[in-house]
């Protein structure tokens, strides 16, 4: 009981608690989750983070730390999700970052959000396109370099082909959205592992 | 639980003193607004000094209650007292929040009290529970006293930013009322006045208050960062706190609690289960890896593997749990009678295992075969129809075959048919491929491979459906190769009708060989130019076997059994031992004679002297028949059991051998073994295919004569997965054109049930039309198999059942019976055939009206872009009107821009919301001002920013 007090004041709980979606209202549930993200999040450097949280420390994790997590170390976009949610948008994480991340990325988050992360991270430029550039990076992450340059570049003209509604060459949040939400995997209840979704294992 | 119960009585009690106290300040109120009416109307200034004064006392009075009310809230929970605390700090900041936020709201509404009061009601029921109810008349009150108090201090606040904005709509009234809020203001403390507020204005505040409950409740789903999250929460909140009270902090948001931990862990338990239901799915794992490295031709086999390996458990079920465990439990054991004893003349040899490996010997007496059984009609204390059982298990694993392979195949198509919506199939490939879930680095490298392997499936596919080189020359080529092929199956034919027989494994091994050369020729796309060397090596093997049983009917006459015997071809097994059977009629016909004959010659001597008792011989001794049905259950057992052998050699010497002696010897071997000629093999999925069909076709031909048939096809094919999965992880390499199977195997259904109907030929003729073993098996002594039903329908059956059967058996009833199954067979067709004209159609109709989409996308797009160009020009020449005037706006521009930055924080993008203003951007161009000099078309986030420069305008 000592624990909860003293590393989160009350308020910092309740603000948390609206403010993220994987934790419960329940006010008991709520202090077990945050603490127990809290840890998770403490664990990864327990030098650096320090017990107490009640007056706002300015802590940040190094990338390094952040994308050895076991629920990101095999995603191939793990540095391209620790840059989007950090605040200094080079993957280094405070507390706050990490709660969001993992609030985005549960399953208890809307699909628009989903959605609109999803876009975040396969932006790799951040111009609020997904163009060309974009396209490759995506695809060689995903299948490790492992096609030739004509394939990779066949299979990123066929995706701007397809999903362009616009014409302009690149992919807007927009066009995004379009194919997205009408992909199986974003219909089908059954398999919704596909779009950014990440369990919090405890 | 007692700590909850102590709470919510002393919280009652609080609530009787508030409501008290309310009661008295709220008269107070009244009285003291309505002096103020009056003086207001006369407009006594000094008269108002000393109402301040006595505004004042009655602001301590509150004090005290506010006291109390925070004791209670303390109680009730810590953390709005904390908020309540801050709320004096942060006031200002909020301020400015809530007068943008108010400055739009619009003063038409004018409720009066009685509609605030039941509208509060109704927050309040829906924020509390139910079990409340009792106390909820009270807090009603209460809460509704509070309402005021906040909206009071509310109203301060308002017209603080009436000073700040100078609205016009104001009244003298308000703003001599403001001196008094300076004054006021000072003493920053939580004061309420106590002149009444007018309709509009408690209609503006209570539609913020539920603004920010609004923005609280969907702050959750915004995209913004934790931070900005937290800020605008804390700020939300503190509004809602101060105007509200402790407004929804009761059961209500229990039960809320309560609901969403609900929903998250059915969510769990439903994910919990699929994965729980893929894990029993048996070998799903193997076969997604297999399917990840060697793309889904090759996994194709082994799902239609698994769906073989259902098919024969259920027959498996069906003999051994009707048929075979019946008669080891109840029947007559072993030795009891002749055709359950090994005869004397192989008693020596009956347990070398020689003997045994061959199904003969005690394997051959045994309930593994048909000969075993007894004709005795019930046996045990069941009563168990022991032949009648035998034969509809006969009948009804062959139905039931057909029925599944007719109903996959029908599945299938239906699914061919609808969901194949490929409108964005590679940006699904590349965006939603990746499982997020993935923690484990096997997996991982798994579904990079799957991911890469189905990523050229589809460049394969897209490929092919792009070319379209020489037609005249592939046209040519195709039909060139199919002439080879038939001359091919010509020769074949040929070969075996006149030359020895051992060629046609010898044809069927090479052939094959030859037919993959020639398809290379066809330039087909590699799913099709599978099916057809699937056909071709279909057609070779049934026309070897058709050619073989009619150049077997040439020498039936001849007795050429032994012979026979060792030239079986492990895929013309039916025709070859129905062929031996009839050879064996006639040998049967002489046993029988010869039998009969002795035994007449026995009884006769035995009856000369009668007072002797009859001689009671041992089974073993008695002479008996061939019992030719035991002798084709036997073949096709080892049949089976070579073929199954020959399976698994050339997978061990084929594969594995070859896949060791390629890696080991290569480090000493003068070529590249590895690249060169040997290599390793690629898995043949054609051959296999076949071989399981083939091997299909030989459970369903002898399984009546062999019980034991589908178990042993079960082992088989149980292994042979782990054994294949094993081989083709280990020793083969991924086929160099990795190419997409058809989603449904419906080619192998079909090739199925072809060999499905030519299995149940033969095994319908012998039913039919070949009298049974006159002293083997459970139909021994009757005329035909099916007499059976005959005998049951007599004997177990009421009279008037055989009566009516005999009657509908009838033909006058059956062709008309047939004559209506061909017209609903009919017409049941040609209705498919119109539901899937319709169904192309519509899906063109589908596809041509995405493409217009596209194209009027495609017209917008320009147009818009048109538009820029004009404005742009437009503004080209402004600029050299206005000079100074751009600049400007354009200092403003950048002012805005940083302003919109720095309140963004680090989140430069806008929320989505912003979008579909900066796709309206260029339409409103034309409306607003001309943009600054550096404006790029098609860049919209400075027409964005613009939008924000629209009213700074204004206002400066």
């Amino acid at each position: 009981m000592g624990n909860k007090q003293t590393i989160f004041t009350a308020e910092q709980l309740d603000a948390y608690q609206v403010g993220s979606l994987c934790f419960v209202i329940n006010t008991s549930s709520l202090f077990i989750l945050i603490q127990k993200l809290f840890y998770r999040y403490r664990d990864l450097a327990p030098q650096l983070v320090p017990l107490d949280y009640t007056n706002h420390p300015d802590v940040k994790l190094p990338y390094e730390l952040i994308g050895s997590m076991p629920e990101l170390k095999d995603n191939p976009f793990r540095q391209r999700i620790a840059e989007v949610f950090s605040e200094d948008g080079e993957g280094n994480m405070t507390l706050d970052d990490f709660l969001d991340m993992f609030s985005v990325l549960s399953e208890m988050a809307p699909r628009d959000l989903k959605a609109y992360y999803a876009f975040k991270i396969y932006d790799f430029n951040s111009d609020d396109f997904i163009c060309k550039s974009d396209l490759e990076k995506t695809l060689n992450k995903l299948t490790r370099n492992e096609l030739t340059d004509d394939e990779v570049r066949m299979v990123c003209e066929k995706v701007i082909d397809e999903a362009d509604l616009d014409n302009d060459g690149r992919l807007s949040l927009e066009d995004f959205q379009h194919m997205i939400v009408r992909a199986p995997e974003f219909l089908s209840r059954r398999k919704p592992n596909n779009i950014t979704y990440i369990l919090i294992w405890f | 639980m007692s700590q909850d119960s102590l709470d919510s009585l002393v919280t009652s009690e609080n609530d009787i003193d508030i409501r008290l106290d309310v009661d008295d300040e709220y008269e107070q109120e009244r009285q003291s607004g309505r002096r103020r009416k009056r003086r207001r109307r006369s407009g006594d200034k000094k008269e108002k000094k000393k109402k301040h004064q006595r505004r004042r006392s009655s602001s301590s009075a509150r004090d005290g209650r506010e006291e109390r009310q925070t004791k209670k809230r303390e109680s009730s929970k810590k953390q709005r007292e904390k908020h309540f605390k801050e709320r004096t700090t942060e006031r200002n900041e909020e301020e400015a929040q809530t007068s943008s936020v108010k400055a739009t709201k619009t003063n038409k509404n004018i409720n009066n009290e009685k509609t605030r009061k039941t509208k509060t009601a109704e927050r309040e029921t829906e924020k509390r529970n139910e079990k409340k109810m009792d106390k909820s008349p009270k807090t009603i009150e209460r809460k509704e006293s509070e309402g005021k108090n906040t909206d009071k201090s509310k109203e301060r606040k308002k017209h603080k930013k009436v000073q700040n904005s100078s609205d016009e709509e104001k009244t003298k009234e308000e703003s001599e009322e403001d001196k008094e809020e300076q004054e006021e203001l000072d003493k920053e403390q939580e004061e309420v006045r106590s002149e009444c507020l007018s309709p509009e204005e408690l209609e503006k505040l209570k539609e913020a208050v539920d603004e920010r409950k609004k923005l609280i409740q969907s702050l959750r789903v915004k995209p913004w960062p934790m931070k900005k999250k937290l800020v605008s929460l804390r700020e939300s909140q503190e509004f809602v706190e101060k105007y509200e009270g402790a407004l929804g902090k009761g059961k209500g948001r229990k039960i809320y609690a309560y609901k969403v931990i609900m929903t998250k862990k059915w969510m769990k338990f439903e994910r919990d289960f699929e994965n729980f239901k893929t894990t029993l799915i048996p070998w799903e794992m193997k076969i997604k890896e297999i399917e990840s490295h060697f793309g889904s031709s090759v996994a194709s086999y082994f799902i239609f593997l698994r769906w073989m390996y259902g098919i024969n458990m259920i027959l498996f079920c069906l003999t051994f749990g009707l048929v075979m465990v019946p008669e080891a439990l109840m029947g007559r054991p072993y030795g009891s009678i002749p055709r359950k004893t090994v005869p004397r003349a192989e008693e020596a040899s009956a347990m070398d295992f020689a003997v045994l490996w061959d199904f003969g010997g005690y394997a051959q007496y045994s309930v593994l075969f048909y000969g075993f059984y007894n004709n005795q009609r019930a046996i045990g204390w069941l009563k168990f129809r022991m032949p009648l059982s035998y034969f509809l298990v006969g009948v009804g694993t062959v139905a039931y075959s057909y029925m599944v392979v007719i109903r996959t195949m029908a599945r299938n198509a239906n699914e061919s048919g609808i969901g194949d919506d490929n409108s964005f199939n590679f940006s699904w490939k590349m965006f939603t491929s990746w499982d997020y879930l993935i923690g484990n680095t096997e997996t991982a490298d798994n579904k990079f491979a799957s991911i890469t392997t189905s990523f050229k499936e589809a460049i394969l596919e897209e490929q092919e459906s792009r070319k379209d080189d020489n037609i005249h020359l592939t046209r040519f080529l195709r039909v060139l190769a199919n002439f080879l092929v038939l001359c091919c199956l010509a020769g074949s034919g040929y070969l075996i009708y006149f030359v020895v027989n051992m060629v046609m494994s010898l044809l069927g091994m090479f052939c094959p060989m030859l037919f993959d050369v020639i398809s290379t020729l066809e330039n087909y796309h590699p799913r099709v130019a599978l099916q057809w060397q699937l056909g071709r090596i279909f057609a070779l093997f049934l026309g070897n076997l058709y050619t073989f049983i009619i150049a077997l009917m040439d020498e039936i006459n001849l007795k050429v059994r032994s012979t026979l015997k060792g030239d079986l071809d492990r895929n013309a097994p039916a025709f070859i031992t129905w062929t031996v059977y009839i050879c064996q009629r006639k040998e049967e016909m002489i046993v029988k004679y010869n039998i009969t004959t002795w035994e007449n010659s026995f009884n006769g001597t035995v009856s000369e002297n009668s007072t002797a008792t009859p001689i009671s011989l041992h089974p073993a001794d008695v002479p008996r028949g061939p019992c030719w049905e035991t002798m084709v259950g036997q073949e096709f057992v080892r049949l089976i059991i070579s073929d199954t052998m020959t399976t698994y050699i050339t997978l061990l010497i084929g594969d594995f051998l070859r896949a060791v002696l390629v890696r080991f010897l290569n480090h000493c071997w003068c070529w590249d073994l590895e690249a060169g000629f040997p290599s390793y093999s690629e898995f043949d999925v054609s051959g296999n295919v076949l071989g399981l069909i083939f091997n299909q076709g030989m459970i369903w031909m002898g399984a009546f004569y062999a019980p034991c048939l589908p178990a042993l096809n079960l082992l088989r094919l149980h292994i042979s997965m782990y054994l294949q999965c094993w081989a083709v992880m280990c020793c083969n390499v991924p086929q160099e054109r990795v190419f997409k199977a058809s989603g449904s195997n419906n080619f192998y259904m079909a090739m199925l049930l072809v060999i499905l109907f030519l299995s149940t030929l033969p095994a319908i003729y012998t039913i039919v039309t070949i009298p049974p073993s006159f002293d083997c098996g459970p139909f021994s002594g009757k005329n035909r198999m099916f007499d059976v039903i005959h005998e049951t329908l007599e004997s177990d059956f009421p009279v008037w059942f055989s009566k009516v059967f005999s009657y509908a058996s009838n033909p006058g009833l059956v062709l008309p019976f047939i004559l209506l199954m061909v017209l609903a067979i009919y017409y049941l067709q040609s209705t498919s055939k119109n539901y899937k004209e319709a169904n192309v159609k519509l899906k063109k109709k589908l596809q041509m009206q995405n493409e217009e989409n596209k194209k009027k996308n495609k017209r917008a797009a320009l147009k818009a872009q048109m538009d820029l160009e004009e404005a742009r020009k437009a503004s080209s020449q402004q600029k050299h009107v206005s000079p100074r005037r751009h600049q400007d706006v354009n200092e403003i521009h950048c002012s805005r821009q940083r302003h919109y930055y720095s309140k963004n924080g680090r989140n430069p993008a806008p929320p989505v919301g912003d979008r579909s203003l900066r796709r309206s951007a260029p339409r409103t161009y034309q409306h607003v001002n001309p943009g600054p000099p550096g404006y790029l078309p098609g860049l919209p986030r400075q027409s964005e920013t613009r939008m924000h420069r629209v009213p700074s305008l204004q206002r400066h």
